[in-house]
């Protein structure tokens, strides 16, 4: 009997439970796609360490699952809720007929049951046809080849949203247990007669508010950006974020009331068709969800940071492959050691032996691969406790240490010779440079080190190397890097005239070369047999970075860093759609009255349809507006921090991003739009 | 005298074969320029059915109603809407005044949404303000209202459009008497001074003693009907119970 009820309660408001039942399917499929990666990979043909980084992301995803799955646990409750609400009378009803409250839980239960089943099943169903879509998107990102397409559904990962789904619901079940045994009868049956109080706040005082509340966004906006050299420690991050959540809080407080005064004050605006209507829809609305909104647009924001940085990160990482590793193969190698260096690590042997070329090492510990490589260039890196990153600032020391606390000040400066960086700049493509006798050039390519590098440049500093006094040829720093890397990594090292450099201060060598063999194939088989190369304590064995190795840990970042991205930021994107939503709809029964009345005094259907139209989308508008002029300021402040991955994919993945936005936010305003005309519609 | 409303055998069934019930069941009559009716009738008499007939929120199963001489049974869609906000004028027992809005936009909303111009809209909203008697309330909203201010409000925005008739619907059911009594008197005012046509609805008899003519309704037909002419309203007031009590005291709540 109470079973027959709930399906019938179901069936009879699908209307209402519309946007409930398409989160819930929306976040079973999402949750399932991304906790099924991992197996949708096993039929790829990818590296061994491809697979190791796929691995690791399917880890980390695991562990972003857990809060998404609170995300997903407080929305749903969340909207159940709403929905009990809605159906306040109707309980009413069945407490005065004598129902026990246990027997309404029942019928709660009953009810979340059958939901839960049935979305659990679409969601599984909508999410393995989505995954297969993943599983290509998967293999693009990781240049996978993909040898033959078959469906694959993983049990792992339906378990997995089985029981993640299973412990939510379980939460609904009590919340709304313990929601029915509070309420009283009165109450649920007058529930809908309780007049609304409206409240409006004073005019002026929201134009001070509102303005008040501005200055500080801007300030705290220039905090972020502009003025991001006044943060000195990561704790004082907290004040512009505070900052930006109090000041989008008063806004949203003063918004409704200003928008009010402005449109009020052009008559032939405000009185014209339904126009005073839907503003003060609006703007009552507002105010009573001034702090949903302000979440709903923080949400939105972190959803356009995340969503548009960790895109371009991926962007701009397949980009730099090309310009910071243009040859194959790179050998480091500690030289010139000397007894005092003695230690757990360096036997007496390798010192003694410290001072063989990479190749000769090489060779002597069994792998000759002389006739593997060509074009080989070896780069000798001289550093001396006397020429620290101080020493390199000159008199801007001290005004630089009083902006940039964090930096090691310590740190002892690379020097390498002209003759050898044009060699290597020739190999890499870049431009080669002339040098007189007392000149010097700073090379680097970490934007923030460049500018810190560049002011003592300006001022065309002197320094010490070596008993040399030199002083720049350059007013900056010019663009360039020793070792081949990912992202712009290069803190900045001294080009200096060939006759400076004292032979006792080598510190390293680094032996650049291109393969000889041109496929992938063999390319791959020479790497491994470079990683045959066993330690012994005879030799220092160079370490080696290669550029498949750097397009493989690229690859793998990128990847993993848009896929938490994207998880993260399309579930942020449901969460605040299905909240505006709901929030509208559970208003759709007073609005219902409202608009029977319009069409009493006879309001034509076209108008009505575009008020509600206008009011539905200005309502989602507004906090997308404010999240998008956050972020104008938020991306900057991100680029400010990825700096070394580059930024040049901004755009197209902002593209993206608005993609993302346009399809699931818009998705959800149009389910919402065509649900409340439903509502709304006369009988 | 021109007609304002003509009912020509109208007939409203509801439900099916099996089980019918007679709303209205052959009915006609018809109401002159300038006057104010009321139509009397127990619950269950059809009366609230006949006024959503005439306001077109219902559709008759047969029959024919002409207000200014068009056929209403025969609008469709946009035309309905059109009829509505400019032929007629609604009034409710419950006012119906959208909470969100003063009692000014309340008003306005009227003419805004046919489209006449915002200067335009004040000058006519201050004059019937004035004709109710309710510029102090202007810019309140429906909440810091009484009962009586509401529905004067609602008359208003009833009046404004110059509508050709003016349906009130139990508009004292929710007033106390001496709100119900000054409502009355400006309802009376209307008619008299503004020449508007009304007519209304109710169960009351002090409430139907301020019209012009009262017609009975008893099961989905006109059971009687009586002229003022002359009579004072206590002397009509007590014609109006003869017919109440002779009607079996169902309306046994008129006083």
């Amino acid at each position: 009997m109470l079973f027959k009820l709930s399906v019938k309660n179901i069936i009879r408001s699908i209307k209402d439970y519309a946007i409930y039942f398409f989160t819930l399917i929306l976040g079973v499929a999402i949750f399932y796609v991304f906790n099924a990666i991992d197996s949708q990979t096993v039929m790829m043909n990818v590296t061994k360490s491809t697979k190791e980084i796929i691995k690791l992301m399917t880890n980390m995803l695991a562990g972003v699952s857990v809060f998404v799955s609170f995300i997903l646990g407080f929305l749903i409750i969340y909207a159940s809720r709403f929905l009990m609400k809605r159906r306040n009378k109707e309980f009413g009803i069945y407490l005065t007929l004598g129902m026990s409250k246990r027997k309404i839980s029942l019928i709660l239960f009953l009810e979340t049951l059958i939901i839960g089943i049935i979305s659990l099943i679409v969601g599984l169903g909508l999410g393995f046809i989505l995954s297969q879509f993943m599983s290509i998107l998967v293999a693009g990102m990781f240049e996978a080849d993909v040898e033959r397409f078959e469906f694959i559904f993983s049990l792992e990962a339906s378990m997995k949203c089985l029981l993640y789904f299973s412990i939510m619901y379980l939460f609904v079940i009590i919340f709304n247990a313990i929601s029915v045994g509070r309420c009283k009868l009165i109450d649920l049956l007058h529930f809908n007669k309780k007049s609304e109080r409206v409240k409006f706040k004073n005019p002026w005082l929201c134009v001070i508010i509102f303005i008040i509340s501005s200055i500080f966004l801007g300030y705290a906006y220039y905090m972020v950006t502009a003025g991001i050299d006044t943060i000195h420690n990561a704790n004082e991050i907290y004040i512009p974020i505070a900052l930006g959540c109090l000041s989008t809080f008063f806004i949203f407080w003063s918004l409704s009331g200003l928008l009010l005064k402005i449109v009020m004050a052009v008559k032939n605006l405000y009185y014209k068709g339904l126009n005073s209507f839907t503003l003060r829809q609006i703007s009552s609305k507002v105010n009573t969800t001034v702090f949903s909104m302000s979440i709903i647009c923080i949400m939105l924001f972190v959803t356009l940071c995340v969503l548009s940085s960790a895109l371009s990160i991926k962007n701009s990482m397949t980009k730099n492959l090309n310009e910071l590793a243009p040859a194959d193969i790179q050998l480091y190698r500690v030289i010139n050691l000397q007894s005092s260096d003695i230690s757990d690590y360096y036997t007496e042997q390798m010192v003694k032996n410290s001072n063989l070329t990479i190749m000769e090492s090489l060779k002597r510990s069994g792998v000759d691969i002389e006739d593997d490589l060509k074009d080989i260039v070896t780069v000798t890196v001289y550093e001396s406790s006397e020429f620290t990153f101080k020493d390199s600032l000159g008199s801007s020391f001290e005004l630089l240490q009083e902006k940039h606390r964090f930096v090691h000040y310590d740190q002892r400066e690379n020097i390498v010779r002209i003759s050898d960086y044009n060699k290597l700049a020739k190999l890499f493509g870049k431009k080669t440079y002339h040098l007189n006798d007392d000149e010097y050039i700073v090379v680097a390519n970490l934007e923030s080190m460049s500018k810190i590098r560049d002011i003592p440049l300006k001022q065309g500093i002197s320094i010490r190397i070596f008993d040399h006094v030199l002083s720049p040829k350059y007013k900056v720093c010019q663009d360039g890097f020793l070792q081949m890397s990912g992202n712009h990594t290069n803190m900045g090292f001294f080009v200096v005239p060939d006759h400076v450099v004292k032979e006792e201060y080598r510190v390293s060598s680094i032996l650049t070369a291109n393969y000889k063999a041109r496929t992938k194939e063999a390319k791959q088989e020479f790497e491994e047999k470079l990683h045959f190369v066993q330690d012994n304590d005879q030799y220092i064995i160079p370490s080696s970075n290669t550029r498949l190795d750097i397009a493989e840990a690229c690859l793998g970042l990128g990847g993993m860093v848009t896929f938490i991205g994207l998880y993260l930021g399309i579930i942020f994107l449901i969460s605040s759609a299905a909240i505006l939503a709901l929030k509208e709809l559970s208003e759709s029964s007073d609005n219902k009255e409202r608009f029977k009345m319009l069409r009493k005094i006879g309001t034509d259907e076209k108008l009505i349809n575009r008020a509600l139209f206008r009011q539905i989308g200005i309502f989602f508008l507004m906090p997308l507006i404010l999240a998008i002029i956050h972020s104008i300021f938020g991306i900057k402040f991100c680029t400010y921090f990825l700096e070394t991955f580059g930024t040049k994919g901004l755009l197209p993945s902002i593209i993206m991003t608005a993609c993302f936005i346009i399809m699931i936010y818009g998705g959800y305003f149009l389910i919402t739009y065509f649900c409340s005309k439903n509502i709304i519609k006369e009988k | 005298m021109e007609k304002v409303l003509r009912i020509e055998e109208i007939e409203k069934y509801y439900g099916n074969k099996s089980s019918l019930t007679k709303a209205i069941n052959n009915l006609s009559f018809e109401v002159e320029k300038g006057e104010f009716v009321a139509i009397m009738g127990a619950s269950g008499s059809g009366k609230t059915t006949l006024l959503n007939l005439i306001s077109t929120i219902d559709k008759v199963t047969s029959g024919h109603i002409y207000v200014g001489g068009e056929d209403i049974t025969k609008l469709r869609g946009n035309h309905l809407n059109k009829f509505r906000r400019e032929e007629l004028g609604f009034i409710f027992q419950d006012f119906n005044l959208l909470d969100t809005l003063t009692a000014y936009e309340n008003i306005a909303l009227a003419l805004s949404i046919q489209n006449v111009k915002a200067n335009q809209i004040d000058e006519r909203i201050k004059e019937v303000a004035r004709e109710l008697n309710i510029q102090d309330i202007l810019n309140k909203y429906p909440y810091q209202m009484s009962g009586g201010q509401k529905q004067r409000v609602a008359s208003a925005r009833a009046i404004i459009t110059n509508p050709k008739l003016v349906l009130a619907d139990e508009p004292t059911g929710a007033l106390d008497s001496k709100s119900a009594k000054m409502l009355l008197e400006r309802f009376q005012f209307l008619n008299k001074e503004l020449k508007a046509t009304i007519l209304m609805v109710t169960h009351d008899a002090f409430t139907a003693s301020y019209a012009t003519r009262v017609i009975f309704i008893k099961d989905g037909k006109v059971f009687n009907e009586i002229h003022r002419g002359d009579d004072e309203r206590r002397e009509f007031f007590d014609k109006i119970i003869d017919v109440v009590t002779m009607l079996g005291g169902d309306l046994n709540d008129a006083l």
